[in-house]
This record gives C-alpha cells, structure tokens and sequence, in this order.
C-alpha cells in the first residue's frame, strides 16, 4: 500500500503496469515474445485432423488389397464375433486417434481421453468370444505357431508408420500430457493395424491369437507413450526464448 | 449481472487480440500477454504454487502461449485455454519442486534447513489481517470503498471499474487515493495500538 508506484491509477491496472525488479524477467520475456512474433496458420480442428489421418490408414489399407484373402474375408465376416471384434478395432482407431487430437489442444475435456474405451470394450469382448467358440468348438480352424508370428510382425510393421505419422500431426499441436497423447495415438495405430489385419487373418481367434494382438497392442502404446511422450514433451514446454534454440 | 457482463467483454477482447496475434499483431500480442500475467499468476497461486516460483511459472505459460497460439480456435473462450496451460505449468513446477533433492545425511544443514511451509500461526495471522482489512475497507465512505474494492482488491482496470460502479473514471481516482490514505490512517493507527 506504501509503494508510491502503485497508487496511480491513471493506468489500466496499478498492481501490474509498474513492474518491480522481481517482474523484471517477467517484462522483457513479454517485450521478446512480441518481437519475435509471426503470423501462424491456424491448426485445423482435432475432427478434421482425424479424418486425415484416417485417410493415411486407408490408402495403406488399399495398397495391401492384392494381398489380401478376399474370398476367405467374405467367410470370416459372416461370424458375428468376427464381424463385430473388426467393427471394434475400426472405431477403436478411430475414437482413439479422435482423442489423441482432442488431448493435444489445450483447454480441451480430458473426458475426450475415455472416448475409446466403449469401442476397446467391444473389441476385445468379441474377440474374447472368438476364444470361447474355440472352446467349444476344437475342431475350429486354429493358428499355427508359423501364423502367429506371421500377425505379431503384421502388427508391428504396420502400426509403426501409423504411430509415426500420427505423432508428427500431434507435434505440430500442444499436447499439455505428452504421454497420454502419445499413448492414445499408439491405441490408434494398433488398432488401425489390427482392422487392417482382418483381410489377412488365415484363421478364427484363439485364446493364444488374442493373446498376441493383446502383447501386439500393448507393445505399440507402451512403446509410443515412452518414445512418442519423450517426442512430444519438446513440443509443449519450451524451456527457451525466442533468438535461443527451440523456437 | 454487471460483473457477468465485464467478464464477458474481457473474455470476447482477450480472444480478439489472440485472433490478431494469430495474424502477426505484435502490438495486440504485446497487451494480451501482459494482461495475461496477472491471470497466470492468480491461477498458479490457486494451485499452491508460491514465491519465486509463482515467476517460473508466468513465464513458463507465457512461452508455452506462444509455443501454441496457433491451436487456439477463436470460436471458443480463451480463458479455458489459457487456465488448461496455465494449470498444467503449475503442476510442473510444483513435481519439480517436490523432486529437488533435500540434505538429509548432514546433521547440522538438515536441522539448519528452514521448512517452506506455513508456520502453525500463520493461517491464524493471516485471517486476522484479512479481517482487520475488511473492517477498515467497510468503514471508508461508499465511493471510496468502491474504489479500494474494484481497483486494488479485485484488481480491475478503471475502464471496468468506471462501467461497473458508473462513476467517471477520475472520480474513481480521487476515491482511490482518498481511500489509500484513509486506509494508510486507520491501519498505522491500529499498528500503533497492537504494538504498545
């Protein structure tokens, strides 16, 4: 109340237009930041990002068509558990990479981040009823070791681009939680991945074959939410000011 | 509902010059983050985050601002973008805080270590003051009190305080100066008291 400085009011606001040492740091941060300003591009909306992304998984999608076992889809996805755990796995990538893009905006709902979870649910329910039907049925047709290895490298292989790609949009946000972005994107991509295993898969799920999608995925986004959380925490807390590296 | 509505001004007038900075207005650039800086520290400090560290984290948010002003959208608020950047810069500092490792092997420097909480009194002192405080604001004549109440204690700027209370602004100086000093009387007199 003494300080003399802070009783002109002819200024907008007495308690902070009249810096003291201390806010010193504070003011010239202000005067660096505004000087090195430039116009930005605004990001486009997570909706919109997603869709892109999508459009990545699908044009993969489409260069491995020739590859695929389309006669054998036809009979898989005539079982319903098929049919629905492929369903899952399609919105599971797509609700997860959804909220990835939602997570990297700030001010956004963290409620976003559980947006996957009902489309996981149904996934890996139906794919767990795929077991059961092998119980029951033992002379279903079962994977061979051979073949288990052949989803797990599948898996991988396709869902790293997919995680690659998905953490380079994400960088270009502000993910406030690096390592739940980057873990959602990892869900995307194994999902992604494992939809697009569907036209390849030789044979019903297994308790041994969910067990490798389940290492498969788990693998994907442990492993992106450690690399991809290291990746994108560079992104959201710049330690630096303009004129000095990182900006 | 007045209050209602300068809030809404403030947030419709910090989201067009964010709008403007996205643009490249250094100017409006310049203004929105000094305004910011007391709004960063407000929530900072709501988080528990204290002293010097209340500075790292102002600074923290207003580099992360920048990092990040091409994801605000202008079709929402800005404040919630601010708070979800602001919040997220305290709680770093606070786990940085938290993980600065302590002396605990030397005797004398871990006895000597001065403890940063509150002391037990502390809590008690500064409720009594806030309440002395009150008592002296309530006793200033209406358009002084006002004055003291809008400017210094809720920290607005006179534009908001002059449309708020629909006193002219330099009548809101005058008040402000006047309540100061009667403040300044009232309080050295009651000092005076306590200290015999």
């Amino acid at each position: 109340m003494s300080d003399p400085a802070a009783q002109d009011p002819s200024r907008p606001n007495p308690f902070r237009t009249n810096p003291t040492s201390r806010d010193r740091s504070t003011h010239d941060l202000v005067e660096d930041l505004a000087r090195s300003l430039t116009p930005v591009r605004r990001l486009a909306g997570p909706g919109r990002r997603t869709l892109v992304w999508s459009g990545a998984v699908l044009t993969v999608g489409l260069l491995l068509v020739p590859m695929s076992d389309v006669s054998g889809l036809r009979a898989r996805l005539g079982v319903p558990d098929l049919h629905w755990a492929a369903l899952g796995a399609i919105l599971t990538a797509l609700a997860a990479a959804l909220a990835a893009f939602q997570s990297s905006v700030p001010g956004r709902s963290p409620a976003w981040s559980l947006l996957p979870l009902p489309p996981l649910v149904l996934w890996l329910g139906a794919s767990g009823l795929g077991c059961l039907r092998g119980w029951l049925a033992p002379a279903a047709n079962l994977a061979e070791p051979e073949e288990m290895r052949g989803c797990f490298v599948f898996l991988m292989g396709v869902s790293l681009p997919l995680s690659v790609l998905l953490v380079l949009m994400l960088r270009r946000a502000c993910p406030l939680r690096p390592n739940l972005t980057a873990a959602l994107g990892g869900l995307a991509a194994a999902a992604a991945a494992a939809a697009l295993l569907v036209p390849f898969h030789p044979h019903d799920a297994t308790a041994t074959d969910l067990l490798v999608h389940l290492v498969a995925v788990l693998l994907v986004v442990g492993l992106n939410g450690l690399f991809g959380g290291r990746l994108l925490d560079g992104t959201a807390g710049p330690r630096s000011r303009p004129g000095e590296a990182g900006l | 509902m007045a209050v209602r509505a300068t809030a809404l001004s403030g947030e419709v007038s910090l989201s067009a010059a964010m709008q403007a900075a996205q643009a490249g207005d250094a100017a409006a650039y310049r203004d929105l983050l000094r305004d910011c800086v007391p709004v960063i520290s407000a929530m900072a400090r709501a988080r528990g985050v204290q002293g010097a560290a209340l500075d790292d984290v102002v600074q923290d948010t207003l580099l992360t601002v920048h990092r990040a002003r091409a994801t605000y959208d202008p079709a929402r608020p800005f404040l919630p973008w601010l708070r979800a950047i602001a919040q997220r810069r305290a709680i770093d500092a606070l786990r940085r805080k938290g993980r600065r490792p302590q002396e605990v092997h030397d005797p004398l420097a871990y006895e000597a270590r001065a403890d940063p909480g509150p002391l037990p009194g502390d809590d008690a002192e500064r409720r009594a003051r806030a309440t002395v405080l009150a008592a002296a604001v309530a006793h200033l004549p209406d358009g002084q009190r006002e004055a003291i109440e809008h400017i210094a204690l809720r920290e607005l700027s006179l534009e908001e305080a002059s449309t708020l209370t629909g006193r002219t602004k330099g009548a809101l100086k005058v008040n402000f100066h006047r309540g100061l000093k009667a403040l300044r009387v009232s309080l050295s007199s009651r000092k005076e008291d306590t200290d015999v």
